[in-house]
């Protein structure tokens, strides 16, 4: 009973606590809605007409939802890099990160789960996966391993961080034996949500594009990278704006993962450059039209070479101590890396592995407006989440936030 | 030879066999979820959708009646059928309706339930447009093992199997979608499928080319089935590569799956004029379907299952298509396969197509 009334103090603190601010933050989250609102705006469209409203097609049958899913199970999963130095060798630098860089995770959850619901063509009959009720074709759909995992690490995600900052705002000191556990298993399941999404792809003996033993790991790789870079990314911003300190070294050991993350992912990009290209075959189709294009179907080539040029200067950009120590060139890197993996990981890996088509047939896909409208959306509705949540855990962080017991 | 098994192999001899010893869909290592109790048809005491959670004390009825209160989803349906004001039979729409859209895999369904959706679906077609249609919920034969072969010397791309099904399979004319793919070749070149045309317009056949068909090939080791997440798409007992239109969640997995181009999405609100409409169905098969789901070719499983050839078969004018009964020895199919050199597309993929190439 006591702990409902102390949770009941936490909530209405909290949304105390989000409602109130400066006016930038004011400006931030109403841009934020306005963007949200446009996205439910376009969604309605498509809802309406049916997702004959994206650019997909029967030979493009999933477009930009499906990739920015994919892309943001990876910023999901490197969560794990902050969670794993902190609670197991318990790293003092990286206390004060990992909570931040949880609360990103279930931003990124929940942007995944929207894009696969606003992938769906009947998002009123979802209800047939719920096992129980439905019917869930476990083991043998990848596509319910997907499930399971995405939901379980984001009841992992939110419940450690939810007891440590529950025990803080009480002034009582989180018991690490209450945690570490948790933080273990989010840590194996860190590695599986990444693995299973990639499974999803990398068991398909129709896409030869996909059907490749690098995929998975090279999603790890990619992962690595991209997710902490958008973690220094974020923590740099909340040091410039918000009394919550954190030290130099934090970004330093964190900009390190990345820059290990970043090369192994360019290696395994090499690998499978070569593997392609070293001899032609027919399976190579789909990485020469995602590389110099098909005749004068070439859609992709100016983002995937923008990519891989971003992703080469980042990764020497890091590589260097003195840029890589420099937080100008540090955070430049970062971004640089961010969008590269992006496009990558993104529609750079999703549309390639429709064309060509099972029988060779080269039809291109370009999203349409309502397409994008909706995944901006719901990109805003994931800073929107991920804003609440660290502004509530950086004021009960800084002491702020504390429950007051009624005399 | 040893008889060590490599990978999943169609075995016409043994089909019987390995029927009656694992579980009724028909596959014995493919798409049936084997290992998943609840996924064998024909069990008498079978559950589906909210019945395998709420007690079989309960009838469906009442099953939704309680779930009606708690249910956001169709509530306007629900304060239809409670008013007072609209008329008998748009309660019974709404009725019908509200247990439609809370009904059960049909691959789980008893032959009752069955019979009740087909039933439902038919008197929501009457009260809608005032005409009738026959929707068949007929199961599979025993001892029936679908097959289809195709002539590459014989076909000259007319295209009236494919006008033929579209026509049989009420398919939506807006998209103008077509479950067969008529691919036009250069003579000399062999297969060149990325070189090959299969959306012609011209006269037919054109000089110095020939024609191959293609469509859903009805593997017998299906990769669309397996990473189906809710079963909506299974093989039936008698090869047939199926879809509950009614359950599938529109998520395209295996449209991805799918190394034959099979599979076809409804991505608007599927458009057919009244007095197109095949009046002839099956549950299965050719009734319309709605936005957001997928479709593909069944062998016309409302005429192959009546003992008829499909449509694109009889609509063949040269003769280049053979459909058959892949058990009965003294089948066309059977014989076609046993004296000609047959082949099949992309057979590296392990997926036992159903549907052999062979040329005069």
């Amino acid at each position: 009973m006591k702990r409902l009334i102390v949770f009941g103090n936490l909530v209405k603190d909290s949304l105390d606590t989000i409602t109130r601010g400066p006016i930038k933050y004011h400006v931030w989250m109403g841009v934020l809605t306005f963007i949200m609102l446009v996205g439910i705006y376009c969604y309605s469209i498509q809802f309406e007409e049916g997702l004959g409203a994206t650019g997909m097609t029967d030979r493009v049958s999933w477009g930009l939802y499906i990739s920015n899913f994919t892309f943001l199970v990876g910023v999901a999963a490197a969560a794990v890099v902050l969670v794993l130095p902190t609670y197991l060798f318990k790293d003092i630098d990286f206390k004060r990160a990992v909570l931040i860089g949880e609360g990103l995770a279930v931003a990124a959850l929940l942007m995944c789960l929207m894009f696969i619901v606003a992938d769906m063509g009947g998002p009123d009959v979802l209800w047939h996966v719920m096992p129980g009720i439905g019917v869930f074709n476990f083991p043998d759909s990848m596509l319910t391993w997907d499930i399971i995992a995405l939901n379980g690490y984001l009841i992992i995600n939110i419940s450690i961080p939810f007891y440590i900052l529950f025990r803080h705002y009480q002034d009582k000191i989180a018991n690490p034996k209450v945690y570490i556990p948790g933080a273990m298993i989010s840590m194996l399941w860190a590695v599986g949500i990444h693995l299973v999404t990639a499974f999803l792809y990398q068991g398909l003996q129709a896409r030869p594009f996909w059907n490749n033993a690098l995929l998975g790991p090279r999603f790890l790789a990619s992962a690595f990278a991209a997710g902490p870079a958008l973690i220094i990314l974020i923590l740099g911003i909340i040091r410039a704006y918000t009394p919550f300190s954190l030290e130099d070294t934090t970004f330093k050991k964190i900009s390190l993962v990345v820059t290990g993350a970043a090369i192994i992912n360019l290696i395994m990009l090499l690998s499978e450059l070569f593997k392609e290209f070293y001899l032609l075959t027919h399976h190579s189709e789909s990485a020469y039209y995602l590389f110099f294009g098909i005749g004068d179907k070439k859609a992709l080539l100016p983002w995937i070479w923008s990519a891989i040029s971003m992703n080469v200067l980042g990764t020497i950009l890091l590589t260097y101590r003195k840029t890589r120590n420099n937080f100008k060139t540090l955070f430049f890197a970062c971004s640089i890396l961010f969008i590269a993996i992006w496009i990558e990981k993104g529609f750079g890996l999703i549309i390639p592995g429709f064309i060509p088509g099972p029988y060779g047939k080269i039809a291109e896909y370009t999203p349409t407006g309502i397409e994008i409208g909706v995944t901006l959306g719901i990109w805003a509705m994931g800073a929107f989440i991920f804003t609440i949540l660290a502004r509530v855990t950086i004021n009960i962080e800084i002491g702020r936030l504390r429950y007051k017991k009624k005399e | 030879m040893s008889n060590t098994k490599k990978w999943f192999s169609l075995n016409l001899g043994n089909k019987k066999k390995e029927q009656s010893s694992s579980c009724g869909c028909g596959s014995t290592t493919g798409g049936c979820n084997s290992n998943n109790a609840s996924a064998a048809i024909g069990e008498e005491k079978h559950k589906d959708g909210f019945d395998q959670v709420f007690d079989v004390k309960m009838d469906r009825r009442t099953a939704f009646k309680q779930l009606t209160a708690s249910l956001m989803i169709g509530a306007g349906a629900v304060s239809t059928s409670c008013s007072v004001t609209s008329g008998d039979e748009s309660k019974e729409k709404a009725q019908i309706d509200w247990e439609e859209q809370f009904k059960g895999n049909y691959k789980l369904m008893t032959d009752d339930e069955k019979k009740a959706t087909v039933e439902r679906l038919s008197r929501s077609y009457q009260l809608r447009t005032g005409k009738t249609v026959d929707i068949s919920s007929r199961n599979a034969e025993e001892d029936v093992l679908f097959g289809y072969a195709f002539n590459i010397s014989k076909c000259q791309g007319s295209m009236d199997c494919v006008n033929a099904c579209v026509e049989e399979n009420n398919q939506d004319r807006n998209s103008q979608m077509q479950y067969i793919r008529i691919h036009e070749m250069m003579d000399g070149q062999g297969f060149k499928f990325n070189e090959a045309d299969d959306n012609y317009y011209h006269e037919v056949p054109a000089e110095g080319h020939f024609y191959m068909g293609t469509q859903c090939f009805h593997c017998d080791n299906p990769p669309c089935t397996k990473v189906c997440p809710v079963q909506a798409t299974w093989q039936e007992e008698d090869g047939l590569v199926v879809i509950d239109y009614d359950w599938c969640i529109g998520c395209r997995y295996c449209m991805a799956a799918c190394p034959y181009d099979g599979r076809r999405f409804n991505w608007t609100e599927p458009e057919i004029k009244e007095e197109k409409i095949n009046k002839n169905q099956h549950y299965l098969g050719n009734r319309p379907r709605k936005k957001g789901v997928m479709e593909k070719c069944t062998f016309c499983v409302q005429r192959s299952r009546e003992g008829q050839n499909p449509a694109c078969v009889d609509a063949c004018p040269t003769g280049a298509r053979t459909f058959g009964n892949l058990l009965d020895p003294d089948s066309t199919i059977r014989w076609v396969l046993e004296n000609k050199k047959v082949f099949r597309l992309k057979e590296e993929l392990g997926t036992e197509p159903k549907f052999w190439y062979y040329m005069d």
